[in-house]
């Protein structure tokens, strides 16, 4: 038993413990790797969000925005813009869940994570590579859409701590959505399916305060915009960045977060084994 | 037992490498493995020989801690999968029958992957990465996308990932289903030289003539259970050895000959007659020379060694063992 002992790794304790986060980091490298290989997946959660802000500005921003409290109707398509840009970054956010749920699923379909776990890799540093990758997919592609929103009028009046709260607030929000979505495609029973659960989470913005003021609703559609999570993700980044009234909102999404990710990777943990042998 | 197992620096008597006992498998209402015992000494080849849904797979994903057994126990050096799986995983290596490659990355990067999480070091994967490459001829090929390998070239890096931190236990589920002749002479020849360097393995296949090839021993799997077990030489014996079958032109040709050859079986809608070679070539002459003698043409000879179907047949009566690749 001299050799062969030699050759393990140390068993239990500490050291194992160490291991966790240089997989979770070999693991992230290997799925930014993947993004940088094939961007096209990554490409398809920018340009979508930036048509639709495209669309709702100057397809109906003039109508859109003449409609909100308190806007002068001729200054309409400049005001929505203002009011739109935080919805569209949340639907960013939701869009890229889409991604990580079919990266998620041909992983699972290409037998390596099988692979992965006759290595003794732990399902946290896995997942951890899944997710640390997709949500800085996500942050890049919320950067991208709204720097393109400042292109066509966006014009937040936040200071240099404002910035930072909606920063942290986003990156946090864009963490829970991925830890759903790295769930979702686990549980996809193919990868063509993989993107059919994300897909109701980008429903969510547009059944919000993203698009139109709730109050604007009909009665039963308001109740659910209201308890829903994306409308507090939308609220506190819009009172971050432009100064509107926050509210609650702020604790609300934090707290929102909270549960997505904690459930996400519930989800996700305890369906790994399950689903990754061949 | 073995020089390789002094090199691996266990003991030198023969040691159980793989120790299996009473090992069941259902999915459901359906026994998938019904109490199979197995045991593989260090440093040797055992085959697990079965047809298509015998549970070979399902045998190797509990020895792999991919699966949990539902009864009895199986220890991998002395470690339980289920109360050890990390002491397991630690020592083995498993080489899938589907493909367990990362086809967005290159052949490089896919080892540099496994060397990495296999903490070998910046200096040593790199050595150890080139080593690998060099030996399962991927030089040329290692900074191509997967998309632009052959069967074979997957088959070889997927083993060559396997491999990258010298398990001492390695198994591999039908390495050679699906190759080229060519592509499966350059497994059967990785698989000697994983041997000669003392390591333990279990391979299953749907093929006799592979598992003759290559393994110290043999156990049929079927339908769950072990139905025989023993070195080749040992289960050949276990079955009748091969026939001649002989095609022709009509009915009576196959008439007449059918009384020249008289322990011949009949076969009249293919015009044809079976008969026991026992792998001889003396059989062969003779049963040629009687049909010279009563003048009668043979329109097609076709020489059969024994199969899985035959080995089979002779271990269960039944003619169920197709062979065929999943
Ligand atoms: N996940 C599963 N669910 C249900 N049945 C399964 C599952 N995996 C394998 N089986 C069944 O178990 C039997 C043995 O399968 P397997 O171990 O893959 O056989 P082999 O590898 O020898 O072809 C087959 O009848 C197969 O259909
Ligand atoms: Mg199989």
């Amino acid at each position: 038993m001299t050799a062969t002992t030699a050759q393990r790794p140390p068993a239990p304790g500490a050291a194992r413990q160490s291991h966790v986060v240089a997989d979770a980091l070999t693991m992230l490298h290997r799925n930014l790797l993947h993004m940088v290989r094939y961007p096209g997946l990554s490409v398809f959660t920018i340009v979508g969000p930036v048509v639709l802000l495209l669309f709702f500005v100057f397809v109906f921003g003039g109508t859109l925005g003449a409609g909100l409290p308190g806007v002068d109707p001729a200054g309409g398509r400049a005001a929505y813009v203002e009011y739109v840009l935080p919805g569209i970054l949340l639907l960013t956010i939701a869009g890229s869940a889409g991604g990580t749920a079919t990266t998620v699923a041909m992983d699972m379909a290409e037998g390596i994570t099988a692979r992965f776990r006759t290595m003794a890799i732990s399902r946290a540093a896995v997942l951890a590579g899944h997710v640390l990758g997709n949500t800085i997919q996500a942050i890049i592609a919320v950067a991208l859409v709204l720097g393109v929103g400042l292109l066509i009028g966006f014009r937040p009046t936040a200071g240099p701590i404002e910035w930072i709260a909606a920063a942290g607030l986003i990156v946090l929000i864009a963490y829970a959505i991925t830890w759903l979505g790295v769930a979702m495609g686990m549980q996809a029973k193919s990868v063509e399916t993989a993107s059919n659960w994300p897909l109701l989470l980008m429903f969510l913005p547009f059944l919000s305060s993203g698009f139109v003021p709730t109050e604007s609703m009909p009665q039963g559609m308001q109740w659910f915009a209201q308890y829903q999570p994306f409308t507090p993700f939308i609220e506190a980044v819009r009172g971050l960045l432009l100064g509107t009234p926050l509210g609650g909102s702020v604790a609300l999404a934090i707290g929102w977060c909270v549960v997505l990710a904690v459930g996400g990777y519930a989800w996700s943990m305890a369906i790994y084994e399950r689903k990754s042998v061949r | 037992m073995t020089s390789g197992n002094e090199q691996k620096g266990t003991t030198p008597m023969t040691t159980t490498a793989i120790d299996v006992r009473g090992l069941r498998k259902s999915y459901g209402a359906k026994l998938v493995l019904d109490d199979v015992d197995l045991a593989v000494s260090a440093g040797t080849v055992t085959a697990l020989l079965g047809p298509n849904g015998a549970g070979k797979t399902t045998t190797v994903h509990i020895l792999s801690t991919l699966l949990r057994p539902d009864g009895g126990t199986a220890a991998v050096n002395g470690c339980d999968v289920v109360r050890d799986p990390d002491g397991v995983r630690a020592v083995i290596g498993l080489t899938g029958q589907f493909s367990a490659v990362d086809k967005l990355l290159t052949g490089e990067e896919n080892l540099l992957l496994m060397a990495r999480l296999r903490h070998l070091g910046a200096k040593r994967s790199k050595t150890r990465v080139a080593e690998l490459l060099e030996q399962f001829d991927l030089v040329e090929a290692a900074r191509k996308p997967l998309a632009t390998y052959s069967g074979g070239m997957q088959r070889r890096l997927d083993l060559a990932m396997t491999l990258v931190a010298t398990p001492s236990v390695i198994f591999l589920d039908e390495p050679t289903t699906g190759l080229d002749p060519r592509s499966r002479h350059t497994m059967w020849d990785i698989v000697r030289g994983l041997v000669a360097d003392g390591t333990t393995v279990l391979l299953t296949t749907q093929n006799l003539a592979e598992a003759d090839e290559l393994a110290d021993r043999i156990a049929v799997l079927d339908g769950g259970r072990i139905v025989a077990e023993g070195t080749p030489d040992e289960l050949k014996r276990l079955v009748p050895g091969g026939h001649i079958r002989l095609r022709f032109a009509d009915a009576a040709a196959l008439d007449a000959a059918s009384r020249v050859l008289d322990e011949s079986a009949r076969d009249d809608a293919g015009l044809a007659l079976t008969v026991p070679s026992h792998g001889g070539v003396r059989a062969l002459r003779t049963a040629l020379d009687r049909l010279d003698a009563a003048a009668l043409e043979v329109d097609d000879l076709s020489i059969h060694t024994p199969d899985l179907d035959d080995v089979f047949f002779a271990l269960t009566g039944r003619l169920d063992a197709k062979g065929t690749e999943s």
